[in-house]
Order: C-alpha cells, then structure tokens, then sequence
C-alpha cells in the first residue's frame, strides 16, 4: 500500500489553508484527482481507514458537506459516526467542550467539526487526540471547500496560476471566500472580491485581494466567477435593502457574465438561492456552471485530507492506479 | 505595641508635591503624621521601624475600577479574594464596581457592599452606584441618599446609557450633588455582534468586528450633554486615538470631563487575540498599534488621568469557549502595577506622572484625602522595588479567577510592602 514517493505531512489538523504550503495543496490535489477515477469505478471501497474511527460533529445543519465526508470516510473503509448537534437548547460552547472531551474519550481518529463560531475548530483541537477537520466555522475558514474548488478548476483549466479568480456575494459571512482567498494566492492566481460595501470585511484588501464594488468591473476577463450564497435575513434590509435590489446589482446573469472570459467557469458552494444571487439559466448552463462537479469532487478532496491527517504522509493511493 | 510607625531609608515618590527623594514617612495610627528626611540616619525613638531598604515609598494606588464579585458572583471572586489580589498589587483603595447580583442600586446595598468589605476586605472598598435602576439605561437611582449611604462614584459598569435623554438628565441631576457619572461609551448597535476590534485581524479570524467610531461617537455624545448640563463626568474606559483626541479637546474647552484607561490598552494591541485567545476578549476591545501608542501619549500629556485595572474576574467556564461566545474582560489587581511600570522603563511616562495616574488622579477625581504623602492623610502607602525583574504568573493570583492576559510576561519592577490604614496587609517574602 505504501508508495516509494511518500512525503510527511507534517499536520495532524486541517483547521484552515493558512497552515499549507503550496506544495501540500498541490499534492493533495494531485491526490484528491487520483481518488474521483475511484469514485467513478463500480468498487469504490478502499481500506486505508480501515480500523480507524471518523466522527462527524455537525452544530449546524449540513447536507452536502456532512454527506461527503461521510461518504470519505467510508470509501476509506472508516467507521463513520454522524452526530448533529444543531438547535440544541444547550449553550453551544459548553457543549462543544463536553462533546469533544466526552468523544475524545473514545479514541476517534479523527474528528470532523462544523461550528456556527469563528474558531470552534481550532478549540477542539486543542481538547483531542486525534485530527480535527474543520468543515466549517463560523465566518473563519472552510479548507476542504477551497481545496475542492480548486481541484475542479485544475481538471477544466489543467492549472490556478495565473487565474482571475472573482469571488462575489457575501463576502462579510463568507468562510468559503476566507478559505478561497487563502488558497488561490498561495497557488499564484488573482482574487478579486465583488461586492457591495455592506458585505465586505473590514480591510478585506490586506488580505492580497482586489476590492471591487461593481460585477462589471469585478467580472471583467475573469477565468472564474465564483459566486456565494446570501441568506435571506440578511437581505431584508440589514445589508441590502432586497431581493430584488441584489439581483439587479450582484446577482449573476448573462449579461454581467459576458464580461468575464468567454469560456469563464461558474462555481457555487452551495446550497444556491437561484434569482437571488445567481439566475437558474447560468447555474445550470452545462457548459460552463461546474457547480455539480464541486459536489463530486469534495468527497475526493476528502478522502485525500483524511488519508493525509491520519497517516500524516502524503501518499498515492497506489491501489486506485494499478486498477 | 507602638502605634507610631517609621518608614525609613525610602526614596520617596508623592506626584501631589512632585516629591522624588530620600526621605522617611513616619505614622501614627491610621494617619500620616510625618514625611520628609526625619531622622537623619538616626532612629526614631519609641517607634516600630521598617527599613525601607532605598526602595521606592508612595501613595497606596487607588483602582476607580475594580468587579469584586460580592454579591452574587462569589465563586468568581469575593471581596476577601478580590482585595488580597489587591493587596498583592500595591493597591490600597479599590471602587467596587456595581455590576454585581443584585445591581448595587439601592441604598440597603451599598450599605452591604461597605459592611463586607469591613469585615473581610484586606484594603479600603469604596462602593459605587448604578446611573439607572438595574442598570436598565431609563430610570435614574438615588443619587444623593447612595452618596449619603457612601457611593462615590455611579457607573453602569460595561453597559452604555443609550437613551441620550436619560444621560442628559442623570448628567444633570448629578450636577446637583456634584457626583461623579462615570460611563461606558459604546453605542451598541454599532458594537452589534461584534467581540473584537474590526480591522484586519477581525477579518482573517472570520470574527465580526467592534469599530472605533462605536465608543467615539458615544463619548462625542456624552460631551455635548456635558457642555449642556455642566455634570461631571468621566469616561470609564477609552482605547482609540480618536478618543483620546475628544477628550483633550473637552478639557482644552475647560469641561469637567476626566478618563480613564486599562493596562491593556497600553500594553496591548488586537494582536494579541491571535488564534482566538479569549483571555484578550475585552471591552472596549483591544485596538490597532496606533490606538495604543495614542492611549499613551494621552498617559504621558495628562488627557488620560486614570489608570484603572478594570479587574474583571471570569471562571475557566465563561472562557473556554469559541472566542464569540466567550466572557469579556480580565484579571487585573495584581498585575495593575507592574504592567503600568512598562511605560517608565521604556522612557514613554515618568514615574511620578505614572503614580499620578493610579493616585493622586483618582483621588482628585473621587475628592478622596488618601492618594497623597501629606500629613494627616490616610496612612495607605505602597513600597515598591522599580527594577527587579520577574515574571507574571497567573498560577500565583491571589484573585479566585486566573483570566489574565498578562499571564508569563516578562516584567520589571514589584510590590514590597502595601500598608492601609497604617497597617500592612501585604508583604514581599524572598
């Protein structure tokens, strides 16, 4: 199982891209490539987990991210447990904190957290033994999100550096824009972040990123357009007056996309509210919208984190390349 | 045994007369009766001598702003805990912050708060009042009967008074009575969700962010109500450069707007929240480098009078927690004065201006006579060693809760003695 070209992987946690170098993003991507040809195969169980106990922590309400690491997990040949602890009438952080010492007490080799707060997984790892993964904390980061995205780009375009990578939208609540601006500078392409001034962060521009308040400009000759969800209390007057108002501005339609490259992919982290911040006509163009093989690609994207942390090496999964 | 104390061999240190010499303080009783060079190398006869050894003597330091946890929060801290850390920092006079269960906002109350502290408080505990009834921001407490009944100052802790007209007519009514309105500006609906300062830091943390112009705009407000109502008024805790900056001006127009400040706003920057500290969760937030370095200009020219602790003491529980739900404040009796001392050895404020701030400045502020080498003041005094370094260990608090940012930093200068009242509740033994 184990191949000649293995290199340490030197984290036991993947809290955030900030702690990779772009050496390990490249290799985990070159990785998570060899992982969707398994997934695609009729046998996708591989054994590399097998023994080994991943926990889902899920304080807040997931389909799509639970589902696949779930589904790593287990194509990894992992025991995987789900727990939700969302909506719970108990204050949350007490709860973090007696569910990870209680969990941790039961030898998981890894645990999986989504958290509503900013930091929760960086909390947790300091309480357990085995890896945490943070899928997800508050406005902070989203790791496995940037690494998936940038995995379906590399598949299209065969490359990031280089790239205008235009993020749009909520910027303000965006970890999957914290997690993305990350990682696209480290790989050497542009980010530009596009929105109205009520979603941006504060000295969002420290950050390496170009600072744009209008589609058009934000759009132009962009080889990505990324766009990212707004909840709907935060159109309501709160950040922008409405639904309607957002649309007009920042929603994305043909005619705002037609500045960006002709053959400009169009991604979406999901779940989309389609007429609020992208039109359902561009998310499901076939050609151009990757938004469903981002969802295809993360539980690779997955599996090729989870090998990593646990086995702190970065290995090929030989076996997928000799089938 | 004598009642007549001699504190000889001392440099002495008394910013209300510029004093920086050798000298001895002789005491009689609670009270000082004596200050100068004494006894000539000669020792005072039926005296109890303490050899001060040529280290520093001054005033005991008077902390405007201390949460003590009695009543209600006692297993956070109580007035015995909180006035042993007291003790242990230098500090002689401590204003026990209102912010308690119940609110101290009745009479009966403030009389709880100064009967406790009698019977098991190591240093003086002056008690201090709500500006409104369970600090709800609209109806006015008692003034004149609470200062009667002994508050000295009246303050809604942390909590701002929103309702401009409340503030208008609490700053008025006030005038009448000369008291003291000291406040918390911070205009809520811009702190919002926020718990850290916003800025870079706030935004790479995914953290939501406490803007500046929250406490400016609040401590603008405040001072146009001072100029119309002539109240006196104090800005509890201020931590921008743009406040420091409206407050100079408010003086230089001559209104009686006084402020204080927290050590870790002038040994500190948001930095220090660094991944997710919440022991460096607090309020007003810690702000960028040019904020701080504005906190001490503003120590060194006068703007700012007050140092105070803002002793805001937290369990393990209300902070180990994600940094957005966890517990705002920090520790701060013990630590007070070592970390003020910083500011001396980097050259930024001179020893008496320093000891000015934490003495004389509070006790002019409150109309207290302690905060003074004079004759007949209270015989509260600190001995302190300016130079020796140590380091800051939380594990060592006498303070029931460890929450301090400082905790492990390398620190120059400690506490030797602390007297009140003539006598000596605190003692370095090495």
């Amino acid at each position: 199982m184990t191949s000649a070209d293995a290199k340490p992987f030197p984290h036991r946690h993947l809290l955030g891209i900030e702690h990779l170098s772009a050496d390990e993003i490249s290799a985990l991507l070159d990785h998570s490539d060899a992982y969707v040809e398994l997934n695609r195969r009729p046998e996708k169980k591989l054994n590399r987990l097998r023994g080994r106990t991943l926990i889902n922590l899920f304080f807040e309400t997931s389909t799509r991210t639970k589902t696949s690491f779930e589904l790593a997990g287990k194509r990894l040949g992992a025991d995987v447990i789900n727990m939700s602890v969302e909506g719970s009438a108990i204050k949350k952080g007490e709860t973090l904190i007696d569910t990870a010492m209680t969990l941790n007490a039961m030898q998981p080799d890894a645990m999986v957290i989504r958290h509503p707060d900013s930091g929760a997984a960086d909390l947790l790892s300091q309480k357990v033994n085995g890896s945490v993964i943070n899928a997800g904390d508050g406005s902070h980061a989203h790791p496995t999100q940037a690494l998936l995205d940038a995995v379906t780009i590399r598949r299209r375009l065969g490359h990031l550096k280089g790239l205008t990578v235009a993020i749009c939208g909520d910027i303000l609540h965006s970890r999957v824009a914290r997690s993305n601006i990350q990682l696209f500078g480290k790989m050497g392409a542009l980010v530009r972040v596009v929105a109205p001034p009520t979603l941006l962060p504060a000295s969002i521009e420290r950050l390496g990123v170009e600072v744009h308040n209008d589609m058009v400009a934000g759009l132009k000759d962009a080889d990505i357009v990324m766009m990212l969800r707004l909840q709907t209390e935060r159109m309501k007057g709160a950040f922008v007056p409405s639904i309607r108002e957002y649309f007009r501005y920042y929603g994305l339609d043909r005619e705002k996309l037609a500045h960006a490259k002709p053959d400009a992919l169009i991604m979406h982290p999901g779940p989309m509210n389609r007429g609020v911040e992208i039109d359902t006509e561009v998310a499901d163009d076939i050609n151009r919208s990757v938004i469903r093989e981002q969802v295809e690609m993360g539980v690779a994207v997955r599996m090729a984190c989870l090998d990593a942390l646990v086995h702190q090496k970065l290995e090929r999964p030989t076996d997928v390349a000799a089938a | 045994m004598s009642d007549r104390i001699a504190y000889i061999n001392a440099r002495l240190l008394d910013p209300a007369t510029g004093t920086d010499g050798p000298g001895d303080v002789l005491t009689i009783g609670d009270e000082i009766a004596d200050v100068g060079a004494l006894f000539g190398g000669g020792l005072p006869d039926g005296s109890i001598v303490i050899d001060c050894g040529g280290h520093c003597l001054a005033p005991g330091l008077i902390d405007m702003m201390a949460t003590l946890g009695e009543p209600g929060r006692e297993h956070k801290e109580t007035i015995a805990t909180g006035t042993r850390a007291a003790a242990v920092g230098g500090v002689t006079t401590v204003i026990a912050s209102p912010d308690t269960r119940p609110i101290i906002d009745e009479i009966a109350l403030v009389e709880f708060v100064e009967r406790h502290a009698q019977a098991t408080g190591q240093v003086r505990v002056l008690p201090a009042a709500t500006i409104t009834k369970g600090m709800g921001g609209q109806e006015m407490t008692e003034f004149g009967l609470l200062m009667e009944a002994g508050a000295v100052l009246f303050t809604d802790g942390y909590k701002s008074i929103v309702n401009a007209q409340v503030m208008r007519r609490a700053l008025s009514y006030a005038s009448n009575f000369n008291a003291l309105i000291s406040h918390h500006t911070e205009v809520p609906e811009l702190v919002g969700d926020g718990v850290m300062n916003d800025g870079e830091t706030a935004t790479r943390l995914g953290l939501s962010g406490i803007p500046g112009i929250a406490e400016t705009i609040m401590l603008e407000r405040d001072i146009r109500i001072v100029e119309l109502t002539g109240g006196r008024y104090h800005a509890s805790s201020i931590s921008t450069a743009d406040s420091v900056a409206v407050v100079r001006r408010a003086k230089d127009k001559g209104l009686r707007v006084t402020c204080g400040v927290a050590p870790y706003h002038f040994a500190l920057n948001e930095n220090e929240v660094g991944h997710y500290r919440t022991f460096a969760k607090v309020s007003p937030p810690l702000r960028g480098e040019r904020d701080r370095e504005a906190i001490v200009e503003g120590l060194a020219d006068g703007t700012v009078d007050v140092i105070a602790s803002h002793h805001r003491p937290e369990d393990p529980e209300a902070k180990r927690l994600p940094f957005a739900q966890a517990a705002y404040g920090a520790v701060g009796l013990e630590t007070l004065w070592p970390i003020s001392l910083e500011l001396y050895h980097k050259g930024l404020v001179s020893l008496l201006d320093l000891l000015a701030r934490l003495t004389l400045g509070p006790a002019t502020i409150l109309g207290l006579p302690q905060g003074r080498l004079a004759r007949g003041a209270p015989a509260d005094l600190l001995i302190f060693d300016a130079d020796t370094p140590s380091r800051i260990d939380a594990a060592t608090f006498q303070s029931k809760s460890k929450n301090s940012p400082f905790d492990q930093r390398p620190v120059q200068g400690r506490v030797m003695r602390t007297v009140v009242s003539g006598a000596t509740v605190y003692e370095q033994r090495s």
